[in-house]
């Protein structure tokens, strides 16, 4: 092969190589992009719950973006055992104390079981278990049931939106972003 | 042009345009098999076909399976199995085919690794090998996501979710793969291509490069021999049948891997057609519903050991010993430091390693289906550990090995 067009080839190589490099990223990333959510399911996302027809301990299972939610109204007898602490977990509105959780748990995802006796959530699956207010009491899984973003609107709670209540409890470490 | 003479015969004329002759030489009649080799051999072979039947059943599986959260079960449950005309037998085929390709594809990991026929020069088999164990999981779970029952949608739920990486915390990225918050239809859309596209693709990919490792190594044998190739097939080309250590793959070889065959298929009509039952979970004939949990999820056998070590740890412990059990028999090639390649009998202490090491994956396994409770709990996570302390025993026994 002539050396004299080894140069003129070595660049057309090069640019090749160049430009193949800079569409493949972009491709990489248009991938990326047609995995994400659409935007109709993000929309989606919002749901309105009326807490006043609920009753103390029993558990109301609603539903937020494919997910259950759980909500359970604490007795007096219940709210004599909470202490301070898990206390933060529940949302007051009018003087009752609620708790409104996410009700997968937080080890793999399962749906943990309510038993009003006990007073207590057992997940069949790798036999986690949760007090009344969702918090965690027997591992594996690693916290108390996520509290979903929620704005109380008179008795009413809207889920998929941002009140005080919610960020006062994401500041304090009670919940997480879910 | 390069220039052809007239051809007498058609094997002539394709051998003038695609030599077809020579690549029939290496592949076939000149492609040397040891003799000193058992039915474990055929293992491979068995594999292959199994794949083929199930990628015919799941064609015809694919003209009315639909995929829509709305229709896939009942276009499973009723359309396939009692409008189509034979449906059902391409269903049961399908199931039974994906349990059993399992079974099958861990007698050969064990008879490769019980004859040492992943060291020195068959690294690349072993690697490949892992790659097709990896690439025939995934196909089997995005499988198991289609008839969207029960079953198929917690279990999409409790797996993606080990993605979140336990306090990492990262829900942006199973989101992500769900393409929902929870399993839907983005989600069952895009396990549907995978499934019948990108990962038979990757699959077969992977098939002609297992292969493609075999060719210069050639298989192990049961002694673990290392002889000259060449030698032995100058013996054979020249008559001397007898005494040559080596037969071709095509025809001779072949035709005892197609009685293995024989024997394997009717025991696997036998399942199709009179016990199919254990290849479908009795739980996945309810229809999904994202607001009930069976009472017990637990996945397909062939996952239960690796499911079983995860489960006695606490969330972070416990996905990190899942990650270290899905990656590191990839690590066997090197984790062996003996450079004998011999039946394990012959090996001293990893013959306690090797007898060790299955029993307690089928420990595993048996712990892994039943309930997480009393003593099956406390067996169950002394099989785990047991799990990793033969991984880290492994080098320090092989490098202590008599050279035999
Ligand atoms: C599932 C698809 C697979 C197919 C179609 C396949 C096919 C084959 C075939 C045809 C052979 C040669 C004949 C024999 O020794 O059995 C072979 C050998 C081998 N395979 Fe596979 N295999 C598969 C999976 C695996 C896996 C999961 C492993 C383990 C990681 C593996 C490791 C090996 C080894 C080490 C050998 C060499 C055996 C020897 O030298 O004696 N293969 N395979
Ligand atoms: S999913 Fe609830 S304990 Fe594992």
């Amino acid at each position: 092969m002539a050396n004299n067009t080894k140069g003129r080839r070595d660049f057309m190589g090069m640019a090749l190589g160049g430009f193949t490099a800079l569409g493949g990223i972009g491709a990489l990333y248009a991938m990326k992009r047609s995995w994400d959510p659409l935007p109709s399911v993000k929309a989606a996302g919002f749901t309105t719950i009326d807490l006043a027809p609920a009753q103390d301990n029993v558990l109301i299972t609603e539903k937020w973006r494919g997910k259950p939610i759980f909500i359970l109204k604490q007795s007096k007898k219940m709210m004599s055992k909470v202490s301070d602490e898990t206390k933060k977990r529940l949302i007051e509105i009018n003087g009752a104390h609620y708790m409104v959780a996410v009700g997968l748990c937080t080890h793999l995802g399962c749906i943990p079981g309510y038993d009003p006796t006990d007073e207590s959530f057992l997940c069949a699956c790798h036999g986690g278990m949760y007090d009344a207010t969702a918090e965690v009491t027997k591992a594996p899984p690693p916290r108390g049931l996520d509290i979903p973003p929620f704005k109380i609107e008179g008795t009413k709670l809207v889920l998929g939106e941002t009140g005080p209540e919610y960020e006062q409890m994401l500041a304090d470490g009670t919940t997480m972003p879910v | 042009m390069a220039h052809f003479e007239k051809a007498n015969s058609i094997g002539e004329w394709l051998d003038q345009r695609l030599a077809v002759n020579t690549l029939k030489r290496v592949m076939q009649t000149e492609y040397w098999i040891p003799k000193d080799i058992n039915f474990l051999w055929a293992m491979g072979m068995v594999l292959a076909a199994t794949f083929g039947i199930l990628l015919v059943s799941g064609i015809f599986l694919l003209m009315y399976y639909q995929p829509n959260i709305d229709t896939a079960f009942d276009s499973v449950n009723y359309t396939i199995m009692s409008e189509v005309g034979y449906g059902w037998l391409w269903r049961h085929i399908h199931g039974v085919g994906a349990s059993i390709v399992f079974l099958i594809i861990y007698i050969h990991m064990f008879t490769g690794i019980y004859y040492g026929s992943y060291k020195k020069g068959r690294e690349l088999i072993w690697l490949s090998g892992m790659g097709l164990f990896v690439a025939f999981s995934a196909e089997a779970f995005s499988g198991y996501m289609l008839p969207w029952g029960q079953m198929s949608y917690w279990a999409g739920m409790v797996i993606t979710n080990l993605f979140s990486g336990g306090s990492l915390h990262a829900d942006g990225l199973v989101e992500w793969i769900r393409g929902d918050y929870v399993p839907g239809q983005a989600f069952l859309s895009r396990f549907f291509m995978l499934h019948v596209l990108l990962i038979p693709l990757a699959i077969i990919g992977l098939i002609v490069l297992h292969f493609g490792t075999l060719r210069i190594p050639h298989v192990n044998n049961q002694e673990g021999e290392e002889f000259d190739y060449k030698e032995a097939a100058e013996l054979y080309k020249a008559g001397k049948v007898k005494e040559s250590k080596v037969i071709p793959f095509s025809p001779v070889f072949l035709s005892k891997d197609i009685f293995v065959m024989g024997v394997y298929f009717i025991l696997f009509f036998y399942l199709v057609f009179y016990h199919f039952g254990f290849a479908m979970d009795p739980v996945n004939f309810d229809p999904a519903d994202g607001l009930k949990t069976p009472a017990h999820i637990y996945p397909e056998w062939y996952f239960l050991w690796s499911y079983e070590i995860l489960r006695p740890f606490p969330t972070d412990p416990g996905l990190i010993a899942f990650a270290f059990a899905q990656v590191i028999f990839f690590m066997l090639p090197f984790l062996d430091r003996s450079p004998n390649v011999a039946p394990a009998s012959r090996r001293g202490a990893f013959k306690f390693w090797f007898w060790a090491m299955l029993i307690d994956m089928i420990v595993l396994t048996f712990m892994g289906k039943l309930p997480p409770e009393g003593i099956w709990s406390t067996i169950g996570l002394v099989a785990a550990l047991a799990f990793f302390v033969l991984w880290i025993a492994l080098p320090i026994i092989t490098k202590t090995e008599k050279k035999l």
